[in-house]
């Protein structure tokens, strides 16, 4: 597969995909994903500290791909939404364990632990966050 | 002082295959197979023995109430790794915030390996080793297409923090029997296992069951009478049913463990799955004994009393019962999809 | 005090399938047009900058600035390539502007180029994912129709836009590109037709989404000054003006607005002197239907949220208050991702020379370009004239 990535592309990312994992910003408590060395609002004067995700939050907007890129193919039709999460910090992925018709703006989700996708059937399986609905 | 159960949590994938839709596809009688199994669970495709075992151990986490980071073992057993060469352990053990200081390693015994986790993490944390260990089973079994085993082969995991520290049940002993017995294997680089069909029930499951809950029942001095629930591993519903027959239990001591006619054989979480159904009901003081199987072939054996902690970790991650609840059925042909068993998808 | 800029030549293939031509067949061909249609010769030629957005996956080839400079015989000439994704062109001349103000370069071509159709869809998606935030948006499966879905779905929840007013964009375009030689499509669609079409990305449909597209536009620019040694009509550019937002959409607090689209459309205003009352025509980033909708507010043309109203009142067709995409725009001209800014200018060019034939906008003295990369993380508006002043 040419857009095959090497494996430190990655595992660098594993742990804030896994335990959905950002930054938080205690000048101006401001939340954001992902992690970033300077602060969207106050940039340099930001003192950023890393800050897990409670993974509760509600659907912004959402979308059901039906045309799907590489290595996503197979799980088409899919949603994907923009989650803002309770702390205030917005995050994309996708929303599984419902029909895309039952999804609506506003719709409170929790985060769950899934498989992204796989570099084919030899290379990583990829795992994060995705959402579903809040039971 | 003993070790116990800290936190508990289970994971049931939401789809459903009936018996009877697969029974068409092979043109054999959907009653006859609805008789043995109404309905077992298929992973979605986003879903795999790891993340299935890591929802199971945030709602243990959850139930524990501990941070994640005193946790020292990670062991996680199955039969489904994803893969063959690259742990699971660790992948649970990231996921939880609990690496990098912890011994983990990936089990493989097949039905048996969750409870062999538990063994090993309950055996570092009675020696003082470590304060809390996680450990269970998770499995998204395979059945070849068409074999019995496809009616039953299902998927769950269930997952526990052990430690001594406000146990929800002790631990109080456990024992185990191994033979080396092969009525159920499957092969380096095989997709499905290959079992010794009849030759499975008396010298594999009964064998070994009956061996190991004997053998705890005489270690412990304890009878069948000082216990309110008893939990077998479950490969189908005749099979842990007369085994309790065999030792003279009463059919009510071990329905509330018995999950397998609403989830189908979950593996390695089968038995421990039925544990967490029990944890879900049974009162404080509550004795449970619970016996795994696993082929090739072993079985162990755990005895546990219900503590009056109970109470409060129960309602703080979903119930066996909600999960099961929760469910939406898919056909034969998406299910075949789901499990990537249609050639040339990309 | 900065130079005033001109364009003096034009020149683009046909937007389309091209099977039969590669990226260096589609640069050149577009390059000669341009240079004869300006009467130079190769040697007044000192600076070319190209854009292209993914020539790396769509052909396996980077390095496309020595590409330009060796296919037209321009060697040893400079050459840069500019990539902004979609508005990779817009920035080659926002780029080349700046090469003339700075009194450096007295003649300059620019233009750009996307060979997309040797790829396979798979690919082409992966490849115009890299537009948006590969790690934290596209890794999740989301695509580009995916992203402007997004906005669809929250310009449709705040201001009550309906599926079919977003229709009409691709109703109108497919219309106005009746009568541009250069479009992909020569075919009039209905609402009907868009709204049954099959969904890529709920709620927009194949018939929303600019197609897939090969081909290579390009311009000759010169300082204002010496234009008229080119062309009796030249076509100035009275403002050139690009601005930033965030790279990944779901940073942003509003996603039914692209807020570098309002930074840069206003520096434009009052780079030129003008306000959108003195614009005459726009070739709007149309990449989705949605888009023509968010960016018509954006640009002023209507209050925001009043966008999908604007477009079914038909002030944006031909012959309205502000004809929209004259061109047939990404929708029906063709949306070769890397060429598509220098189009749009080819387009402003035509339409203030009165060369536009059947979409011509009578009286059209000044005209408006937006070329948009990414969700909007790349804005550059330029806005041209007929005029000096």
């Amino acid at each position: 597969m040419p857009t095959e990535k090497a494996v430190a592309h990655h595992w660098r990312r594993f742990s804030e995909r896994y335990g959905l994992i950002g930054s938080r910003c205690t000048s101006c408590k401001h939340y954001f994903y992902p992690t970033s060395i300077i602060c969207p609002k106050c940039r340099r004067k930001g003192k950023i500290e890393e800050f897990k995700f409670s993974g509760k939050g509600n659907i912004f907007s959402y979308t059901t791909i039906r045309i799907a890129p590489e290595g996503f193919e197979k799980y088409t039709p899919y949603v994907v939404a923009i989650v803002e999460l309770e702390e205030g910090a917005m995050v994309v992925s996708q929303v599984v364990d419902c029909s895309p018709d039952d999804v609506s703006i506003g719709m409170p989700v929790e985060s769950t632990f899934r498989k992204i996708r796989e570099e084919g059937k030899s290379g990583l399986i990829l795992y994060g966050f995705k959402f579903r609905p809040l039971k | 002082m003993k070790a116990g159960i800290v936190g508990y949590g289970a994971y049931i994938p939401r789809l459903r295959i009936k018996s009877s839709n697969i029974a068409k596809v092979w043109s054999a009688d959907p009653e006859l197979e609805a008789k043995m199994i109404n309905e077992k669970t298929v992973p979605n495709m986003d879903e795999d023995c790891a993340t299935m075992a890591v929802e199971a151990a945030r709602s243990a986490i959850l139930r524990a109430g501990i941070d994640p980071m005193k946790i020292g073992a990670v062991y996680i057993g199955s039969e489904s790794h994803p893969y063959v060469v690259k742990s699971t352990s660790s992948i649970i053990g990231e996921a939880v915030g609990a690496t990098p200081n912890m011994m983990a390693a990936d089990l493989e015994f097949a039905c048996k390996a969750g409870t062999s986790a538990i063994q090993i993490v309950n055996s570092h944390v009675l020696a003082g080793k470590i304060e809390y260990g996680l450990a269970g089973g998770s499995d998204t079994a395979q059945g070849r297409p068409g074999d019995a085993l496809e009616y039953t082969a299902a998927a769950g995991a269930a997952m526990f923090v052990v430690g001594k520290k406000d146990v929800v049940a002790t631990i109080d002993s456990t024992l185990s029997y191994v033979t080396d017995t092969p009525d159920f294997w499957r092969r380096e680089g095989e997709e499905f296992p290959r079992h010794g069909g009849r030759f499975t029930g008396e010298p594999g499951y009964f064998k070994h069951i009956l061996g190991a809950t004997e053998g705890i029942l005489s270690e412990t001095g304890t009878t069948v009478k000082d216990y309110d629930y008893f939990v077998f591993h479950q490969p189908n519903a005749k099979f842990p049913l007369s085994a309790a027959k065999m030792l003279g239990i009463p059919k009510e001591k071990v329905l509330t463990g018995l999950l397998f006619p609403k989830i189908g054989n979950t593996y390695s979480a089968a038995s421990i799955l039925g544990l967490c159904n029990v944890l879900d009901t049974a009162t404080p003081g509550s004795r449970i004994l619970m016996t795994s199987f696993g082929s090739g072939a072993g079985s162990d054996s755990f005895t546990m009393t219900v503590t009056d902690k109970i109470g409060d970790r129960r309602d703080m991650a979903a119930p066996v019962s909600q999960m099961i609840e929760r469910k939406e059925y898919i056909d034969y042909a998406t299910y075949a999809r789901y499990k990537e068993k249609i050639k040339g998808v990309l | 005090m900065m130079r005033d800029v001109a364009i003096v030549g034009v020149g683009m293939t046909k937007f389309g399938e091209h099977w039969k031509k590669g990226l260096r067949e589609l640069i050149s061909e577009a390059g000669i047009k341009a240079v004869d249609d300006a009467g130079i010769s190769g040697k007044d030629i000192q600076l070319i900058v190209g854009g292209s957005m993914s020539s790396g996956i769509f052909a396996g080839q980077e390095h496309t600035g020595a590409l330009f400079t060796d296919y037209l015989g321009l060697n040893p000439i400079p050459a840069i390539r500019t990539e902004a994704a979609c508005a990779s062109s817009s920035v080659a001349l926002s780029t080349g502007v700046m090469a003339i103000q700075s009194g450096r370069y007295n003649c300059v071509v620019v233009g750009g180029v996307e060979k997309m159709t040797d790829v396979y869809g798979g690919l082409a998606t992966t490849a115009l994912a890299g537009a948006m935030d590969r790690d934290n948006e596209a890794h999740f499966g989301l695509t580009f129709p995916g992203v402007y879905a997004l906005m669809a779905k929250r310009h449709m929840h705040q201001y009550g836009t309906t599926r079919e007013q977003i229709a009409m964009s691709a109703v109108k375009n497919h219309e106005n590109a009746m009568h541009n030689p250069n479009a992909q499509f020569h075919r009039k669609i209905t609402v009907d037709d868009v709204l049954k079409s099959p969904l890529v990305a709920d709620p927009l449909r194949l018939l929303d989404c600019s197609p897939i597209a090969d081909g290579a536009a390009s311009l000759i620019i010169v300082p204002a000054d010496k234009a008229k040694q080119y062309t009796d009509t030249p076509i100035y550019i009275r403002a050139s003006s690009q601005a930033s937002d965030t790279l990944s959409l779901y940073r942003r607090s509003d996603i039914t607005t692209i807020g570098a689209t309002i930074t840069a459309a206003q520096n434009a205003y009052k780079q030129a002197g003008m306000t959108t009352k003195d614009i005459h025509f726009a070739e709007v980033h149309d990449c989705f239907t949605i888009n023509e909708i968010i960016s018509t507010e954006d640009l002023g043309f209507a209050r925001k949220g009043d966008g999908g109203r604007l477009l079914q009142s038909g002030e944006t067709m031909i012959g309205g208050k502000i004809p929209v995409n004259t061109s047939g725009g990404l929708k029906a001209k063709g949306h070769p991702v890397g060429a598509t800014g220098a189009a749009q200018v080819i387009e402003a060019v035509e339409q203030l020379r009165g060369d536009a034939g059947g979409r011509q906008v009578d009286g059209a003295e000044n005209g408006l370009t937006h070329n948009v990369g990414g969700s909007g993380s790349t804005v550059v508006v330029h806005i041209f004239s007929r005029n000096r002043k």
